[in-house]
């Protein structure tokens, strides 16, 4: 028998990684996406928990909206990281600093 | 320790393992390899909790397609790894401080009993011939039918968006042009000559 | 269910209104002609229904509800309403009779006028605005009227909008009237504050169980209630009907054409305020500061507005003059508590006046359009009729008897003299003397435009002649009232109950009832008889003929004595001729004033504070501040993730204790 403790402390755990690893491959835009992959799939851990617990479907189908706008959102992101990487060479972000105030 | 238990704590170390290894390993064609081992290892846990359709999903959708477009990119991008690894470590006492403190948090939160086996017990199973599939499929065509046009809907722009991104036309290359072969007429290609007959040279 | 009187009562102002919208948009379309027919229908139509009204009032009817809500805002219902009662339906008859008059006098009197459509239209206009003025059931529909007439007025003041006299005179008339209106809209929102209503009949109803409720309006300073109600009512009546000191404006707002002089100036408008008092007479009733400070107002003008008529020279000044302390004696009547006879006094007042007013305006197209009475003289030769109804005007004006003035004006003569106010004495000798001046001024005027030698030039001496029949007419029409009415209406206006419960009378304050009762216990005679013999006994009839008499010395027997008097007295002679100055003193303190006000607010307030301090000084801090800020903005894409992050971490940290 597994508590549902067990399935939402392993969410925070993915979730802690993923924080961490935007702060360590700041300047790397493909880990960073990756990173938020990763927590998109913490959340959707605990969607699936609850809804498990729950007895209640519903959290499944929101898993299902998460990973279609996910999917989308990697999409759209690597297609902006190609189109940068062919104008200026780099997808460094350290070199992307055109917002600055 | 049950077999259920011991699976969920296997899989949990696979996953665990596999994000801290996304997120710390130097070269990016492994990171994104991790990171398909992480979503594999998070379906398994899906599927233990009764998620099959989902888990299933996931394999197919994130391991399959979006997983293989990010190695893509990855390998067609020449990024200079070097380059990316500077200050690798500068932020990490401080994102270590951030993760950790966040974790406790949780854990305090989290372990504190409310969600406890005897607060919220594991129900139990589905009789047999359930299927996780087709209770999800009623839902979304009746209940969320409408956000999940919505849903279609933002992948058919999201599929535009990333074509006219990345589309560019190259104006060296040499390709046919379908339309104007079909619509090419008899008069284009062929020109008729007439010519008088030739006598027969008489040997 | 809409009775058939409801219909009545609606299509009165509406069979004003819609004539008047026709002649403005579309006078210039449908011709002169055209547009006099529609408005004087409209008018005519009014008139007779208000008569109908009358008659059923009469017999009984009355009415007061609700004919349209037109908006509500937070729970409380903006609401148009009649209250039709005794005392509106006298006022009723009285505003669209005249206005009638008026309407036909005009077509002689703008024949040549360029803006002819438009007079009409405006006309047509304040006889709505007048209305919906004295119709309405709550003091929104009030102000709705009260500021629609001002409105009206300042536009006919300024109708000849090309003469800067008459513009300097509408803003005049504009600016002073603000200052009145200011106090009747504090009075309307303190009842309102105080009362939770605007509805008439719900205020009076309970204003009694009010009367111990005070107010602080300078801190530490206990004011009742309803004397601070009254009062600011009455500063907007002041404003209205022009009592010192707002009364500056009237006299110059003889710049208007002459018809607008007698609807307007004399006869309606300016009696909205007497109108208005006696309507809220349930509050004045239990307030006797404000009925005092009302009663010393009301003698003051009376008494000091006649004093400046005798000097003037300007023919139309004159009624104006006179028409201002005619109103002082009917402010004075309300102090007294004496409201019917106020509405008396202004009934007959309205048709003497307007009749004088028109007897002027035909002199002065006689005259080519020359005002001042010292060119004039011997006219009575040329123009019998004008004449003939002059001379009613002026008897009723000098309160002879059985001219109607003569009723009114004595009534509140005795009323005052009953009463038993503080302010009482004074306004006794103010009103007694009031009447001496009154017939003195009003006769100078007579003797000095229709008798003795003619002093006009050859030229126009050559062309004077009989005013046209639409002139004429309406003049005979107003004289048989300003002749009859008051016999006739004096016994059941002010001795019997012909107000009804409309005017709400303290007993201790009845003064009328007073005057009444020590008439029909003298004499066998009847209250009527015994009235007029009454006033045989020395007393103000005496004092008006003496007025009368001094008038003829000075001005027929020996022309040359008002000169010598001018003369000797000449330290009088100015004061009075320059109005007690209080022309210069607002052009001084108030024009002058205001204007160095509004320099020094321009120079250190605007230019210094608000632009140098606030306008350029936030841009300052704002760029200040920027420079500082935008050192945040790195342009890193992760130092914005960073901060989510970091700000995440604290809100889960925020929600940490309340989870335990």
């Amino acid at each position: 028998m597994i508590p549902l403790s067990y399935f939402l402390i392993l969410g925070a755990i993915l979730f802690a990684l993923s924080v961490m690893g935007i702060f360590l491959n700041r300047k790397n835009v493909v880990i960073l996406l990756m990173s938020i992959e990763l927590m998109l799939l913490a959340v959707n851990m605990n969607f699936i928990a609850f809804s498990h617990y729950l007895q209640d479907i519903s959290g499944q189908i929101m898993v299902f909206f998460i990973l279609t706008v996910a999917a989308a959102e990697s999409a759209i992101g690597l297609a902006i990281l190609i189109t940068l990487f062919r104008r200026r060479q780099t997808i460094n972000v350290d070199d992307l600093d055109t917002l600055k105030g | 320790m049950t077999f259920e238990l011991l699976t969920f704590f296997f899989f949990s170390a696979v996953l665990v393992f596999a994000s801290a290894m996304v997120i710390t390993i130097r070269n990016p064609v492994k990171a994104a390899l991790f990171l398909v081992l992480a979503f594999f290892s998070a379906a398994c846990l899906w599927v233990l909790l009764e998620a099959e359709f989902l888990g299933i999903v996931l394999i197919l959708v994130y391991v399959g397609a979006v997983m293989v477009l990010f190695l893509f990119v990855v390998m067609m991008l020449d990024v200079n790894l070097a380059r990316m690894r500077e200050g690798f470590g500068e932020y990490l006492p401080m994102g270590a401080i951030v993760a950790i403190l966040m974790v406790a948090e949780m854990a305090i939160v989290l372990g504190s009993g409310e969600f406890s086996l005897a607060n919220m017990p594991q129900p139990a199973g589905h009789p047999e011939g359930y299927s996780n599939t087709k209770e999800l499929g009623r839902l979304i065509y009746t209940v969320y039918v409408y956000p999940f046009e919505i849903a279609a809907l933002i992948l058919l722009v999201a599929i535009v968006a990333a074509i006219a991104l990345t589309l560019r036309k190259r104006p060296n290359t040499k390709h046919q042009n379908t339309a104007q072969q079909i619509q090419v007429k008899r008069s284009d290609r062929v020109r008729l000559v007439k010519m008088p007959s030739e006598k027969k040279p008489e040997n | 269910m809409i009775t058939n009187m409801q219909m009545v009562y609606i299509a009165t102002p509406l069979s004003c209104l819609i004539p008047a919208i026709v002649a403005g948009l579309f006078g210039w379309k449908i011709g002169r002609a055209m547009t006099h027919t529609i408005t004087i229908a409209g008018v005519a139509l009014a008139s007779l229904l208000s008569l109908i009204i009358l008659n059923d009032v009469y017999s009984g009817g009355f009415f007061n509800g609700v004919v349209y809500v037109w908006g509500s805002s937070g729970g409380f219902p903006f609401e148009i309403g009649f209250l039709i009662d005794k005392l509106s339906a006298m006022m009723m008859v009285v505003v669209t009779l005249v206005s009638l008059m008026v309407h036909i006098y005009t077509i002689g009197y703008m024949h040549d006028d360029p803006g002819y459509q438009r007079f009409f239209s405006y006309i047509s206009l304040f006889t709505f605005a007048m209305l919906m003025l004295v119709m309405s059931n709550n003091f929104l529909q009030l102000f709705f009227g009260w500021e629609a007439v001002g409105l009206v007025s300042y536009l006919l003041i300024g109708f000849w909008y090309d003469r800067e006299t008459a513009i300097f005179a509408n803003l005049k008339a504009f600016l002073v009237n603000r200052v009145g209106d200011l106090g009747f809209l504090l009075g309307i929102a303190a009842v309102f504050m105080y009362f939770g209503t605007l509805d008439y009949s719900a205020v009076f109803a309970t204003a009694a169980s009010k009367q111990n409720i005070t107010m602080e309006i300078i801190p530490g300073q206990e004011w009742a209630l309803l004397t601070v109600i009254c009062i600011l009512l009455f500063i907007g009546a002041m404003g209205k009907s022009a009592q010192v000191p707002l009364h500056v404006w009237l006299p110059d707002s003889m710049e208007g054409p002459t018809p607008i002089s007698a609807l307007i100036h004399a006869a309606t408008m300016v009696t909205a305020g007497i109108f208005m008092v006696a309507r809220m007479s349930p509050l004045f009733e239990l307030s006797e500061t404000a009925l005092n400070v009302v009663m010393v107002i009301g003698s003051l003008t009376a008494l000091l507005m006649a004093l400046v008529a005798i000097v003037q020279n300007d023919i139309k000044r004159v009624v104006a003059y006179s028409t201002l302390s005619q109103l002082g004696y009917m402010t004075v009547a309300l102090g007294a508590s004496a409201y019917s006879a106020a509405i008396f006094h202004l009934g007959t007042h309205a048709f003497f006046k307007a009749l004088l007013f028109l007897a002027a305006g035909s002199v002065i197209i006689a005259m080519h359009h020359e005002q001042d009475m010292r060119k004039m003289g011997g006219l009575k030769n040329w123009m019998p009729w004008t004449y003939i109804t002059a001379v009613v005007g002026s008897l009723a004006l000098a309160g002879i008897p059985p001219f109607s003035g003569f009723f009114s004006k004595d009534a509140i003569i005795e009323a005052v003299h009953a009463s038993q106010l503080p302010a009482a004495g004074f306004a006794y000798i103010a009103v007694t003397a009031g009447v001496f001046i009154t017939a003195f001024y009003a006769f100078r005027l007579l003797f000095m435009t229709f008798h003795g030698k003619p002093r006009m030039d050859e030229h126009t001496l050559r062309h004077v002649k009989e005013s046209p029949m639409t002139v004429t007419l309406p003049l005979m029409l107003l004289a048989i009232p300003s002749l009859g009415i008051g016999a006739i209406y004096m016994e059941p206006m002010i001795f019997g109950d012909f107000f009804g419960n409309s005017i709400f009378v303290l007993p201790e304050h009845n003064v009328l009832e007073l005057v009444g009762q020590s008439f029909e216990g003298k004499t066998g005679l009847s209250l009527l008889g015994s009235f007029i013999y009454h006033a045989l006994h020395p007393g103000p009839l005496w004092l008006a003929v003496a007025g009368i008499v001094l008038a003829w010395f000075l001005y027929i027997e020996r022309p040359e004595i008002p000169a010598l008097i001018k003369q000797r007295l000449e330290w009088i002679y100015n004061i009075l001729d320059k109005k007690y100055g209080f022309d210069e003193f607002n052009q001084f303190v108030f024009a002058q004033g205001a204007r160095k006000v509004g320099n020094q607010l321009w120079q250190k307030g605007e230019v210094k504070v608000i632009d140098g301090f606030f306008v350029n000084g936030s841009a300052r801090v704002v760029s200040l501040v920027s420079k500082v800020i935008r050192h945040v903005q790195s342009g890193y894409v992760y130092h914005y993730a960073f901060a989510m992050i970091i700000g995440l971490f604290l809100l889960l940290t925020f929600f940490l204790p309340v989870k335990q």
